[in-house]
């Protein structure tokens, strides 16, 4: 039984790489060859649909504004929770446990829910197609997630690190920075990986907040769905083209992955 | 850990409370203001009480997506807890194999929402995609646009292939985070693979578990984007889950006091259920 351990894991990132590969296939075909045959691979193999959008500033503009605001929101979400988080590991003050669990719930606030409302808000205080209004809108889900996790790996670390800090003269800051941070680097880590993907994937709030001047990507793709007819070899090069940014991040946070989940609480 | 009483704390939380509160408390409010009003357009209001929100919960059409958001909510916990689980005791504990692992396993969770409906879109439809020519070709006659059957396999296929890397995920770090020293006890004592299973890593696991649950029942109880690309809520109305229903009925018929009553109840079953398991889960904290 132990010989065909690995079968299982296998098995499993077969069925993960299948529809991207078919993605990645159908990216490098035409149109008509999508239409018209049916074939494991590009029988005619093309990159006019990646030259396409490289060429095409509605469709390159389209990743620079979502790469954009979602590192605008992973910033702000991060630098908010860092101290949120720490209060919550460390103090007892008034009202905290109903504050923690309300932040919960706008977690698990439906998106579908606040599409109307955003849209209205976000108009009416004149930031609406505005990379900041899609970041701002995306802390909604991201600043309760990024405590939540911090708040974790802040937990692991004994009280004793900052009493001794304290004791050895350092002012708060300076132990915060200078100690505290680096020693739950890999819990940032991972909290920034957290925000950056859920940020990255999210199309309701993004597409509702935006018309042209911050459109992300995946807007770009639906509304060419619809207006020209399907032109699938270029959505499903654009599509292909929206992994890699995912693809690189996790590069980056592989060895905080295993590593930092185990010691926080995601 | 024993946490020191210190009000000033609150500095500490104010940008979290600030950003958060502009960005739920308001449009909140909106949507409550909706909910009990009739709208005539130009910002002309006419006060209706409950009418909307006893109008959605005798509807048949809320009952219908409430139960098919139920149905896709339980099946796909079912299959993705115990498969997560599954795929985390099988996954390499160390050497090359575990980068490649977490890396690919992450892939899925990284793509934005609506490729993900368009890529099961292309990878499932009868004539040009591979699992719907396969399946056809094998003989079964599988087609999601207009079968109510295939689209809900298609669906509950693509959130499985979606999601269930996050369980393994953490699954994964639940079993990483238990020393081996427990593993060398059960040896000793002669326990089997079930016996360790059940009583050395399921009970370390459960902390993740939870999250894990609370996490994909939150998520697949909010679905919008993947089911909207992949079959648009059909054929019918059949995989017309809750958020879908809703969007079409708010900036599809711009019916906003019933779509407004109907997010608030919606709202409160994720928040009632999400309440529970939060205290569940404090529970367990406090006792270990």
């Amino acid at each position: 039984m132990k010989k065909y351990k690995w079968l299982v894991p296998t098995l499993y990132i077969i069925f993960l790489m299948l529809p991207i590969y078919w993605l990645i296939n159908m990216s490098f075909k035409t149109t008509t060859e999508i239409i018209n045959t049916y074939s494991l691979w590009p029988q005619k193999f093309t990159t006019e649909n990646y030259v396409k959008i490289f060429t095409d500033s509605t469709w390159y503009m389209g990743y620079v504004n979502s790469i954009t605001y979602t590192v605008f929101n992973t910033v702000i979400s991060v630098a908010a929770a860092l101290p949120a988080a720490y209060a919550f590991s460390r103090y007892k003050f008034l009202g905290d446990k109903h504050l923690f669990f309300w932040l919960l719930t706008n977690r698990m606030a439906p998106p579908a829910v606040f599409a109307l409302p955003f849209f209205q808000f976000y108009s009416s205080v004149n930031l609406f197609d505005t990379h900041i209004a899609v970041a701002l809108s995306h802390c909604l889900f991201n600043i309760p997630l990024a405590v939540w996790i911090l708040e974790g790996f802040m937990s692991a670390v004994p009280k004793e690190l900052d009493e001794t800090a304290y004791v050895d003269g350092y002012s708060f800051g300076r132990f915060f920075f200078k100690i505290f941070v680096p020693t739950i680097a890999a819990g940032i880590g991972i909290t920034m990986f957290f925000c950056f993907m859920f940020s990255w994937v999210e199309l309701l709030l993004a597409k509702t907040l935006t018309a042209t001047a911050a459109k992300p990507i995946a807007a770009t793709m639906t509304r060419t769905a619809s207006t020209s007819g399907y032109e699938l070899g270029l959505l499903a090069a654009a599509g292909t083209l929206t992994i890699i940014p995912g693809a690189i991040v996790i590069y980056f946070v592989k060895n905080y992955i295993a590593k930092g989940f185990a010691m926080g609480r995601v | 850990m024993n946490k020191t009483i210190n009000q000033k704390a609150w500095y500490f939380v104010i940008p979290v409370f600030v950003l958060v509160a502009f960005n739920a408390a308001i449009p909140l409010m909106t949507v409550v203001n909706y909910s009990f009003q009739e709208t005539f357009g130009n910002n002309v209001f006419a006060w209706e009480g409950t009418r909307w929100f006893k109008q959605i919960l005798l509807s048949e059409r809320f009952h219908a997506s409430l139960g098919r958001q139920f149905a896709f909510t339980f099946i796909i916990l079912l299959i993705q807890i115990p498969l997560g689980i599954g795929i985390a005791l099988t996954m390499p504990k160390k050497g090359w194999g575990v980068p490649v692992c977490l890396i690919l396993m992450s892939m899925p969770l990284l793509i934005p929402w609506n490729v993900v409906g368009a890529m099961w879109n292309i990878f499932a439809l009868p004539d040009i995609g591979f699992l719907g020519y396969s399946l056809n070709a094998m003989g079964f006659d599988y087609n999601f646009t207009q079968q109510p059957g295939d689209a809900w396999f298609t669906t509950i296929l693509m959130d499985v292939w979606h999601w269930t890397s996050l369980v393994v995920l953490l699954s994964y770090a639940g079993l990483n985070s238990i020393q081996p020293a427990y593993y060398q006890a059960a040896e000793i004592d002669g326990a089997s693979r079930w016996a360790t299973f059940r009583y050395i890593e399921l009970p370390k696991m459960k902390k993740v578990l939870t999250l894990a649950i609370l996490l994909r029942f939150m998520d697949s109880f909010m679905i919008y984007t993947e089911p909207f690309v992949l079959t648009g809520g059909g054929p019918g109305n059949t995989t017309a889950f809750l958020s879908i229903d809703l969007v079409k009925m708010a900036l599809g018929q711009f019916d906003l006091g019933p779509a407004a009553a109907m997010s608030l109840i919606y709202f409160f079953i994720v928040l009632l259920v999400c309440w529970v398991f939060y205290n569940l889960m404090m529970k367990n904290e406090a006792q270990s």
